[in-house]
């Protein structure tokens, strides 16, 4: 068995496990410690016998030292290399030798951006070559095609006879609800992400979400499925603990009981129950049916319960007039609004939001903020309402104040 | 009578609305709604130029170009095609196929007179 060229660095890395002089080791061995010196630092090639000697003072069989990191690994390594020059590909082994839990971070920030890298081509192909999409579109630019058309020769042709301006006005008519039916189903489409597939994922938060959705967020019990990604299955799991929790915290038969006597307040049921106000929520949301939106400090959505009716963007960021937001801005003061989706089947709904936040590192450490959004339909017509969308992209409301930037319909 | 026009395109509407257009200004239009009938309609008319929409039921209308182009006698017949934003992939197979011009959805009436005019005169 040949030595690596790392066998000097463990020969050393065993000596200093064991507490021995390097003068020492040299000595049982019968070589002089500047050789040994040389040999450690790996500026020495070590010849077989003296290995043989070195590995019987040190107590360890000679392949402990003479076998190099996994031919695989250093394989991968090379190919998470390329196309970066500046990588030292000749001293590859003596990286994954000396630091082999580095080397393993490497790899899998190399796989990671790999399958990122496919999931962004998924998407842009998706983007690119979606029939769905590509039929949406085209009806919506031929009906504007015609109606553009037809009302510029409605307004534009004085001695117009009246049957042609009955044909065109009536073809107007057709064609501007044809053109609102596209549009709706334009908007909605972009807005689910068309049919979700799990190679057209986006994160694993969408994996989750899908995942969670199909158990009908009865998740206690839920296997979590094999087919989620990675991260997805860490993110579910960790959910599903979460989940676990609040039922211990506010148990189903009594949960069913306060739900009969207090309804939708997560504020009473949580003191009724002495439990989070955040674990009120989500037994509220994924209990009693309501949709439920969670966000960070940085206003991410870190998680999705949709309900009907309430378009939560899958890309992009939300509405910044959500109460959620408002909530993320006042921690600990309870939110109840009314409020109404934009469209053209605009729909109520009453939102509680609150903001709770945590310092998960005592004092020292930063303070953390966790919002929830609970969404419920509305019976309530009259009331005034704050007007809201989706995310700005798909939002036709263009004089918003929060708007930041211009919708893709408008 | 004016040149003659051949229109292909399966929105009703959109081809009532050019068919009105360019009738007013002194051309023969005749349209058809999908790309079955026009071989038949080509020897028929002999149109001086086809507009054609690019997204068309049965045949598209990058298969009905590259089979018109295909025939000697129209090797240099006016083709001015109707596409939508976002097509750019089609267009560029239109352009090799040898389209002479494009119109994007959705159009003035004045571009598509123009059009007309530039490419077969008036």
């Amino acid at each position: 068995m040949s030595p690596s060229a790392l066998t000097g660095t463990r020969l050393r890395a065993r000596r200093l496990a064991l507490g021995l002089r390097q003068g020492d080791v040299a000595a049982q061995a019968g070589l002089s410690a500047s050789y040994l010196n040389l040999i450690e630092h790996n500026r020495r090639r070590v010849p077989d016998d003296v290995l043989r000697k070195l590995a019987g003072v040190l107590d360890q069989p000679v392949a402990a030292f003479a076998e190099g990191p996994e031919g695989a690994v250093i394989d991968d390594l090379r190919a998470t290399a390329i196309g970066w020059p500046s990588a030292e590909v000749l001293r590859v082994e003596e990286f994954a030798g000396r630091f082999p839990g580095w080397a393993q971070v490497v790899l899998g920030m190399g796989q990671r951006i790999a399958a990122l890298e496919t999931a962004v081509e998924a998407v842009n192909d998706r983007m690119s070559h979606d029939p769905h999409l590509s039929a949406n579109l085209h009806e919506v630019l031929s009906a504007v095609a015609s109606v553009r058309s037809t009302a510029a020769i409605l307004a534009g042709t004085e001695d117009l006879d009246a049957e042609w301006q009955a044909r065109f006005l009536r073809n107007l008519d057709q064609d501007s609800a044809r053109l609102a039916t596209g549009a709706d189903a334009l908007v909605k489409y972009l807005d689910s992400g068309g049919q979700i597939e799990a190679q057209g994922m986006a994160s694993p938060q969408e994996e989750v979400e899908a995942w969670a959705e199909a158990a009908d967020w009865q998740l206690a019990d839920q296997e979590i499925a094999q087919s989620l990604s990675r991260s997805a299955r860490h993110m579910a799991q960790d959910l599903k603990t979460l989940v676990r929790a609040d039922l211990v915290a506010i148990p189903q038969a009594a949960f069913e009981q306060a739900l009969a006597q207090i309804g939708m307040d997560a504020l009473a049921l949580a003191a009724r129950f002495d439990a989070s106000p955040l674990a009120a929520f989500r037994r509220l949301a994924f209990g009693a049916g309501a949709g439920l939106v969670t966000c960070d400090a940085s206003g991410t959505l870190t998680l999705r319960k949709r309900i009907s009716g309430f378009s939560l963007p899958r890309f992009g960021a939300a509405c910044a007039l959500w109460p959620l937001f408002s909530a993320l801005a006042k921690p600990m003061v309870p939110i109840v609004q009314l409020v109404q989706t934009a469209g053209p089947a605009p729909q109520r709904f009453l939102i509680y939001a609150f903001c709770q936040p945590r310092y998960p590192t005592g004092f020292s450490g930063p303070e953390l903020r966790e919002a929830v959004m609970l969404i419920l339909p509305s019976p309530q017509k009259e009331a005034p309402a704050l007007e809201i969308g989706s995310s700005c992209r798909v939002c036709p409301r263009a004089e918003c104040p929060a708007r930041r930037e211009p919708a893709i319909l408008t | 009578m004016g040149k003659q026009i051949l229109l292909i395109e399966d929105e009703e509407n959109i081809a009532e609305a050019i068919r009105f257009i360019l009738t007013r200004d002194g051309w023969a239009v005749e349209v058809l709604a999908d790309g079955t009938a026009v071989d038949a309609a080509l020897t028929r008319l002999r149109p001086d130029m086809v507009i054609l929409d690019l997204m068309l039921p049965g045949k598209t209308g990058l298969e009905i170009l590259t089979e018109l182009r295909a025939r000697p006698e129209f090797s240099n017949l006016p083709v001015l095609m109707l596409t939508a934003k976002g097509q750019g992939r089609d267009r560029e197979a239109a352009e090799r196929a040898g389209v002479s011009a494009f119109m994007t959805k959705p159009f003035d009436n004045a571009e598509i007179r123009a059009a007309v005019r530039d490419l077969i005169g008036g």
